[in-house]
């Protein structure tokens, strides 16, 4: 029987990673992900967990050490934030490319500048090019969840690509919920052992990772690396539907929430799905409209033809960027969603909306004229705000 | 030869997960002094073997053998001239060019 709990959202990460109990994390404190490391060093004191824990000097050197682990053959991880992912960008790729099936747990702060403590989502967005897959979750549940089943994705033979782990800072990262937890037997059977095909600590076998590519060998590299992510969507769906069988919760791509009959649709990330589930309810039960949401849970690799599909019947559709790509257009959930509705020649029309940025609140409120903003679209087919803010102070 | 197996006209397909390579001293087959564009001259009546160029070159491109240096390896060295500006004796000088 799972047990029933109350968690915030780092502390349900950090207990999967207590269950799971892999061989090496560095890392090095930043806000909101701090707790991260510092539960699971309580663990380790208190005997709980026996991962050889190494306290860094710097997060280039928590994901530098993250890689040298995975290479030598060790299941590691680390967590970080914000300027923390930024300062590890080197090593993002040096792992991506190198093939190693580490995992990173992302609370996601904005980035300075301006220095700001809370969520969006420009950390992990900026590292969307880097060759991690990227999942990201609504709730601590789903933050839970999605640990669980990063090791079994990373590690499989025909993916070996680092994974994201992702939550919004303070919303979902300190914010405390009701929880199902799984028993540790039962996690542990899941997750298994690694058991690398090669690796640095073997004897038997010469070895040398993460060689110098010239120009006859970096595009062919690349290619290899895009399939490893072609080959992730099939094995995440794998993992996914083992998972169900474990727990019961299903989890997808994305969810798409009240689309079967949807007419007006919003696309977003994270956790505001919470809040805007909410004013769908409310506008289903009082206006009796047909609104939903599709909610991506996983950005890295993206799932373009199954958006595509899941918006194929809606008049207008608003995406939601948490980050700023200063195209002086949207934002980049935007620009790819609105691409995957183009290759699938969709007649829907689509609008961009930038929202909560460094942590500004998003309402029910807020939803409701996102939908009634939609539904006039949808009519008129006239758009005098393709790249809009939601909650924007302007004279 | 690894290039025997993975070389530039290897499809994607063949080259390694993670370009991990599973042989060592394979850097002898990549000839970095094609990258030359100055060349030292080794002027052998010259040098008295006191060896304190062979340590510092930084591609060891100077063989020694039974404690006395032979001539550069021309395969692999850059042509930085480290060894040039150490010799005491100047008997390594460099040239203009491969």
């Amino acid at each position: 029987m799972a047990v029933r709990e109350r968690l915030s959202g780092n502390e349900a990460v950090a207990y999967a990673v207590k269950q799971i109990n892999p061989d090496v994390m560095p890392a090095f404190p930043i806000t909101p992900s701090t707790e991260i490391p510092q539960y699971v060093a309580n663990y380790i004191a208190n005997g709980e967990m026996d991962t050889e824990f190494i306290p860094v000097e710097s997060e280039h050197s928590s994901m530098s050490a993250a890689v040298g682990a995975s290479a030598a053959g060790a299941r590691a991880l680390t967590a970080t934030s914000s300027c923390g992912l930024a300062l590890m960008w080197e090593e993002l790729y040096v792992a991506a490319s190198n093939r190693l099936p580490l995992v990173l747990a992302l609370v996601n702060r904005a980035l300075s500048g301006p220095i700001n403590i809370n969520a969006d989502h420009s950390d992990s967005m900026g590292a969307r090019d880097s060759g991690w897959i990227q999942i990201y979750a609504e709730s601590n549940q789903e933050a839970y969840d999605n640990f669980l089943q990063a090791y079994p994705i990373a590690e499989h033979k025909d993916v070996m690509l680092p994974v994201m782990i992702c939550q919004d800072g303070f919303i979902t990262s300190h914010g405390v919920e009701n929880i199902l937890l799984e028993e540790d037997e039962k996690v542990r059977a899941f997750v298994g052992e690694r058991e690398p095909e090669h690796y640095l600590l073997n004897p038997k076998e010469i070895l040398a990772v993460g060689p110098y590519a010239v120009s006859s060998y970096y595009m062919e590299t690349k290619r290899g690396q895009r399939q490893a992510m072609i080959n992730a969507r099939r094995v995440i769906l794998e993992v996914a539907e083992r998972f169900q069988e474990m727990t019961g919760r299903e989890y997808r791509f994305f969810e798409a929430y009240r689309m079967e009959d949807a007419e007006y649709a919003v696309v977003l990330i994270g956790s505001a799905a919470g809040t805007c589930k909410a004013a769908i309810e409310q506008i289903r039960s009082t206006a009796g409209k047909k609104v939903g949401l599709v909610k991506i849970r996983v950005f890295r690799p993206f799932p373009e033809e199954e958006i595509a599909q899941a918006l194929a019947h809606v008049k207008a559709v608003a995406i939601l960027d948490r980050s700023e790509m200063f195209s002086a257009t949207g934002g980049p959930l935007g620009a790819e969603v609105r691409a995957a509705l183009y290759q699938a020649k969709s007649t829907a029309e689509a609008v961009n909306y930038l929202y909560g940025l460094g942590g500004r609140d998003i309402t029910v409120e807020d939803f409701c004229r996102v939908y009634e903003r939609l539904e006039q679209i949808g009519a008129e087919h006239r758009i005098t705000d393709m790249y809009d803010y939601i909650g924007l102070r302007s004279r | 030869m690894i290039s025997d197996r993975i070389n530039e006209n290897s499809p994607w397909q063949d080259i390694t997960e993670g370009n991990k390579i599973f042989q060592a001293a394979t850097s002898r087959e990549f000839c970095t002094g094609e990258w030359r564009t100055s060349t030292p001259v080794w002027e052998r009546e010259k040098c008295k073997q006191c060896l304190l160029c062979t340590p510092v070159c930084p591609d060891s491109s100077i063989p020694v053998q039974e404690k006395m240096r032979g001539d550069f390896d021309y395969d692999h060295c850059k042509g930085c001239g480290i060894c040039a500006k150490v010799c005491p004796f100047g008997a390594i000088s460099m040239k203009e060019g491969k």
